[in-house]
């Protein structure tokens, strides 16, 4: 059985259609690239995949694990696996990073049958995934990516995946923003968790992080449909030819917007 | 006779037959309450209460508050000062050096000395009234240069049954030149039915002397309660004052600073109603001096038909150059049926000064609700740790660590009704 299987998906938001028919099956162990110019629906798929319901789903269907996934409310998507690395990680003053994580993993803990943490057995738990994105301790108690760098934010996020081990990852362009070695810091992190139960969805503009996170498969996105599929390889050829090559265009990106 | 009259009439016949004051007092009542009847209540033609109706009070007529059982069980701190409904029950044993707490009658030479001076009558029909019912009060002395570290709490409890009383509440607060004390007033109540706490409370802070005061009103919900803080601030000290208001149906909470050279003022606020409460703060912050600061933070969590009003009026005088001001009001609104009225009034002599302000009113942001779920928080859970965490910096403020620890519980407590 897929982990994921999305047949003929479309979203709307408003009045606006933007995914018009997206098909993607994602078996444990694989993990996919999905590139695209700016506007073509990426971050919607994701924001729709975890449940944001600013995003209207019009049509088809999504099966994670067996089960209907559009039925789930976001907290259970999240209990029963599915993460999300935001491409904009929200800021939350007030509260703390720590206090946060350890919410969301006992609250997933519990879902699974597992005994929930203490504050010290917490510690030990993150104390080790905090070394492998090169975090620092101090930002456990910060506000939950208030007063972050970019690059802070995108490994915040990489960090709360390694500590809530999903099953399925989606990246939201984890790469955007990032130096050279804050990515391979990040992609470090994923590959660290690459593994034959879980699958990963990599949403990303350029080839560069594809070059560190290599895919099994690459899937370009336009205009809310999956237009071109293929192995790793077409990316370097995206790359080279660009998204023009295919006949798309980048639509100018709105400030701000998820 | 006039419903205006009658109002009147029925406070008169209370004031008539009131025990009787010491003699230097007798005539402050007096004058007082001439005051309160030319005055009488006000309606909300009067722009100072546009938003406040207090119709509901001058309709009442409220007996006096007779000495009674306390029902409310108190958290025992070495300096405390109980009063129940209105008349002082216990004091403390024994004090530090440079300390005096205790009513009127222990220091009558100190009280008529400063005794009305500070919180007017003339606009205020509340605080004439206060003036002319004062029979006791709180009075704290904190001689020069002492430093109080232990922090000075009044409690004024109000048990009652279905029949209407008032209480009026009166605090003369006295801090020395280079003195340090902290002061917590607490109001709380029991009853079945509306009652009025009607309270003054003035400090006086001296020359450098530093003071942090906190008022937390959980008055039960059926009742009403209208204070005047009146703070006077020395040279180059600095008073901070929070309050903290949870109880009550129809709350009015008057904060009143005057800054002298150098001094520091803040006033902090956080407002939490539900239902069809109604809280009422209006703010003064008088720059009378030049290099004086103040700072002002008023949040406020509204739920069901709950009602807030915020004022918050900054003078800057002539003379008062290098003023620096800053003023913050926001509103956290859960339903689609509360309402907050919010107003900065500000009135800027002096040309070389700083003052900002702002205010918003907003509901849960459902960005940051929906990052919170989707790393498996259940929504009610969501919102309550994003309600919390609007309360946060407010909370965060208050130094004293037992009221900072009860006042997150009461927030949890109060937040998890919502679980779904
Ligand atoms: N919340 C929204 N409101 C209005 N339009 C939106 C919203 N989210 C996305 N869109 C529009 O949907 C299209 C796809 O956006 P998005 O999924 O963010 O693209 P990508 O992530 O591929 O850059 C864009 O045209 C964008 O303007
Ligand atoms: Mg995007």
């Amino acid at each position: 059985m897929a982990l994921l299987e999305i047949k003929d998906l479309h979203a709307k938001v408003g009045e606006r259609e933007i995914l018009k028919g997206i098909d993607l099956t994602v078996n444990a162990g694989e993990v996919h690239a999905i590139m695209g110019p700016n506007g073509s629906g990426k971050s919607t798929l994701a924001q729709v995949l975890s449940g944001r319901d600013m995003y209207v789903v019009t049509g088809g269907s999504v099966t994670y694990d067996g089960k209907d996934l559009l039925e789930l409310s976001p907290e259970d998507r999240a209990r029963e696996g599915i993460f999300l690395a935001f491409q904009y990680p929200v800021e939350i003053p007030g509260v703390s990073n720590m206090y946060f994580l350890k919410a969301a993993l006992n609250a997933i803990r519990k879902h699974r049958g597992i005994e929930e943490l203490d504050a010290m057995d917490f510690l030990n738990v993150v104390r080790e995934k905090m070394q492998i994105m090169k975090m620092d301790q101090a930002l456990l108690n910060r506000p939950v990516n208030t007063g972050f760098s970019g690059g802070e934010k995108k490994r915040n996020e990489i960090f709360q995946m390694a500590v809530l081990e999903p099953r399925l990852a989606i990246l939201d362009e984890t790469d955007s923003g990032l130096d050279i070695d804050a990515l391979r810091t990040v992609a470090g992190g994923v590959n660290a968790m690459r593994s034959p139960d879980r699958g990963m969805i990599v949403v990303t503009h350029y080839q560069r992080l594809l070059s560190e996170i290599v895919p099994d498969f690459v899937h370009v996105l336009a205009d809310g449909r999956i237009v071109k599929s293929g192995g790793k390889e077409l990316a370097l050829e995206l790359e080279a030819e660009g998204y023009e090559g295919l006949g798309l265009h980048d639509e100018p990106e709105a400030v701000g917007r998820i | 006779m006039t419903a205006v009259a009658e109002q009147i009439g029925a406070w008169l016949e209370q004031f008539t037959n009131q025990l009787p004051a010491p003699a230097w007092l007798e005539p402050l009542r007096k004058t007082a309450f001439q005051r309160f009847a030319e005055l009488g209540f006000p309606n909300t033609h009067n722009e100072e209460w546009r938003f406040t109706n207090v119709a509901a009070i001058a309709r009442t007529t409220f007996a006096p508050g007779r000495k009674g059982v306390v029902q409310t069980k108190l958290a025992k701190g070495p300096i405390q000062l109980v009063f129940a409904n209105g008349h002082l029950l216990s004091k403390p044993e024994s004090l530090p050096k440079g300390l005096e707490v205790g009513g009127f009658a222990d220091d009558p030479v100190a009280v008529q000395k400063h005794l009305g001076k500070y919180a007017s009558f003339n606009e205020n029909a509340f605080v004439a009234l206060n003036t002319a019912m004062t029979q006791d009060g709180a009075l704290i002395r904190v001689a020069r240069g002492a430093v109080i570290e232990e922090p000075i709490e009044i409690f004024y409890l109000t048990t009652t049954g279905k029949d209407p009383i008032a209480t009026h509440p009166r605090a003369l607060i006295l801090v020395g030149a280079n003195a340090q004390c902290t002061i917590v007033e607490r109001y709380t109540g029991v009853s079945e039915g509306a009652y009025l706490t009607n309270a003054v409370t003035e400090i006086v802070v001296g020359e450098s002397a530093v003071v942090d005061h906190y008022k937390v009103q959980q008055e039960a919900l059926s009742a009403y309660h209208v204070a005047t803080l009146q703070a006077g601030l020395g040279r180059s000290s600095v008073f901070s004052s929070t309050s903290i208001s949870l109880g009550g149906a129809l709350v009015r909470n008057d904060a009143n600073c005057i800054l002298s050279e150098g001094s520091e003022g803040t006033l902090n606020g956080l407002y939490i109603v539900n239902g069809t409460q109604h809280v009422d703060n209006h703010t003064a912050i008088d720059h009378a001096q030049p290099h004086a600061n103040s700072h002002e933070l008023y949040k406020g969590i509204l739920d069901g038909k709950s009602h807030a009003v915020f004022n918050g009026k900054i003078f800057v005088r002539k003379d008062a150059q290098k003023t620096d001001s800053k003023q913050t009001n926001k509103n956290l609104v859960l339903s689609d049926e509360a309402v907050v009225d919010t107003k900065p009034e500000l009135q800027i002599l002096a040309d070389d000064v700083r003052c900002t302000h702002g205010a918003t009113i907003g509901q849960l942001d459902a960005e940051s609700l929906f990052y919170l779920r989707s790393r498996g928080i259940a929504k009610h859970e969501a919102r309550n740790l994003l309600i919390f965490a609007f309360a946060q910096d407010v909370v965060d403020r208050i130094k004293v660590q037992s009221l900072r620890d009860s006042l997150e519980k009461i927030l949890f407590e109060k937040f998890h009704e919502h679980a779904e």
